[in-house]
């Protein structure tokens, strides 16, 4: 007798102030990705063509890249906690701000004004003031400043280990546990 | 005082029977007999300071710096509980949060004991709001650059200089949150007083303010001194 299909957790991914490298590590789970698929669809990732998150229903999951440097930063957050039953803050850059954060330490007037009108090489730059383009905050922040979190995932990337150790974990039930060697912050 | 003549004095330790000769504080006969108590502020070769709070033991049902008490015969000291690790935890968190410990680009990831002392805690977040100060960089000495923003006011510097290289090239000022390492030159500078790489200062940092300069990223990852064994493990073997 054919058991009826499982119903498949549902993970969406996504970065803010990230650099992608989270999202490679996960990839760098490399042939585990097919055992992956066949007990988690994705939602909302850069890994699918899906624009909102959890417009075809609640997630289970939400992976969360990259601190918060501008206004859809915070949206998309806020838009993750909303939908996602548990929300993870994976990488340096979600956990701390990460080495964006530097950036704290000026004035962001004067960064803007550097890159974008003062800066070598720029001839009648302006800096780019179109309301389609999300105003950045003033400082970057780490997501558990903006909203509840629920795992967090250390590492910069974490290693892809790391990452399928608290996936298998989140999957089978257990509170996801990163064991010495998993746990790093660089 | 021994109770019985002739025996070493000894307390228990989580259970252990831990032996002391008169005078050694707890972290000192627990290292002495192989158990690690942990601490960032501690060195065995300096006075001890009592700052970083992660020493911190239950002694008779109190709590106490174990860097600081001295051992009494028949003491019931706790460390290695849930309750305790879960302080020291806190503890880090706050220290994390405190400064700018941004260990991806730090020179001092794999050979920090506040990022070792972290990961043997199983830290996985700082938990609290971040502070994100901004303290100037002194690149002024030839050999040695300061990076204030990753202090964590052990003051091991502080003592090593004063009481090792006869020099106080550094010292702790100002009070609250807004405390913090100094260098003793009228100018502020490091590169103003009598400061060498190969003072004993140089090289007690247990984080990444004081470093080496033309030296970086020198080390293969999985060499550094905490990719192979934990801190526990490399603090009792190495002494510190």
């Amino acid at each position: 007798m054919n058991a009826p299909p499982k119903k498949r957790l549902k993970v969406a991914t996504t970065s803010l102030a990230g650099c992608f490298g989270c999202h490679m590590s996960l990839l760098d789970i490399d042939e585990r990705l097919f055992d992956l698929l066949k007990i988690v669809e994705f939602d909302r990732s850069p890994f699918t063509d899906i624009k909102a998150v959890g417009a075809a229903g609640p997630c289970d999951v939400g992976i969360v890249e990259g601190g918060l440097c501008n206004a859809e930063n915070v949206q998309v957050l806020r838009e993750f906690r909303q939908h996602c039953k548990v929300l993870i803050a994976i990488g340096a850059c979600a956990i701390n701000g990460g080495l964006p954060a530097q950036r704290n330490h000026l004035e962001l007037g004067a960064i803007l004004e550097e890159v974008y009108h003062a800066g070598h090489g720029l001839a009648n730059g302006t800096i780019p003031n179109d309301p389609e383009l999300p105003l950045p905050l003033d400082r970057v922040h780490p997501l558990h400043e903006v909203v509840r979190i629920d795992v967090f995932i250390p590492g910069c990337p974490p290693s892809a280990d790391a990452i399928w150790q608290v996936l298998t974990d989140l999957i089978a039930g257990r509170p996801p546990r990163l064991g010495y060697g998993l746990l790093q912050y660089d | 005082m021994s109770i019985n003549p002739g025996f070493a004095p000894s307390f228990s330790l989580d259970g252990r029977q831990v032996p002391f000769t008169a005078g050694q504080t707890i972290i000192q006969a627990a290292a002495a007999a192989g158990i690690y108590i942990p601490h960032l502020c501690y060195r065995p070769e300096l006075k001890p300071h009592g700052s970083c709070k992660l020493c911190t033991v239950k002694v008779n049902g109190r709590q106490a710096s174990s860097c600081t008490l001295q051992a009494q015969a028949g003491m019931v000291v706790e460390s290695d509980t849930d309750e305790l690790n879960d302080e020291r935890r806190a503890l880090l968190q706050m220290l994390f949060v405190e400064g700018n410990h941004f260990c991806p680009s730090c020179e001092k990831s794999g050979d920090c004991k506040l990022q070792a002392t972290a990961c043997e805690l199983g830290m996985t977040s700082p938990h609290y709001d971040h502070f994100f100060p901004s303290r100037p960089v002194d690149a002024s000495h030839p050999d040695v650059l300061l990076d204030f923003n990753r202090c964590i006011l052990c003051s091991l510097c502080v003592r090593a200089s004063r009481d090792i290289d006869g020099k106080s090239v550094f010292a702790l000022s100002g009070r609250g949150i807004g405390s913090r390492l100094i260098v003793n030159a009228r100018s502020g500078r490091l590169g103003d007083t009598d400061f060498s790489a190969a003072d004993k200062a140089a090289s007690v940092c247990p984080v990444g303010v004081i470093l080496p300069k033309r030296r970086g990223f020198a080390v293969p990852i999985g060499e550094r001194t905490y990719d192979a064994a934990p801190i526990s493990v490399v603090a009792l073997r190495e002494g510190e």
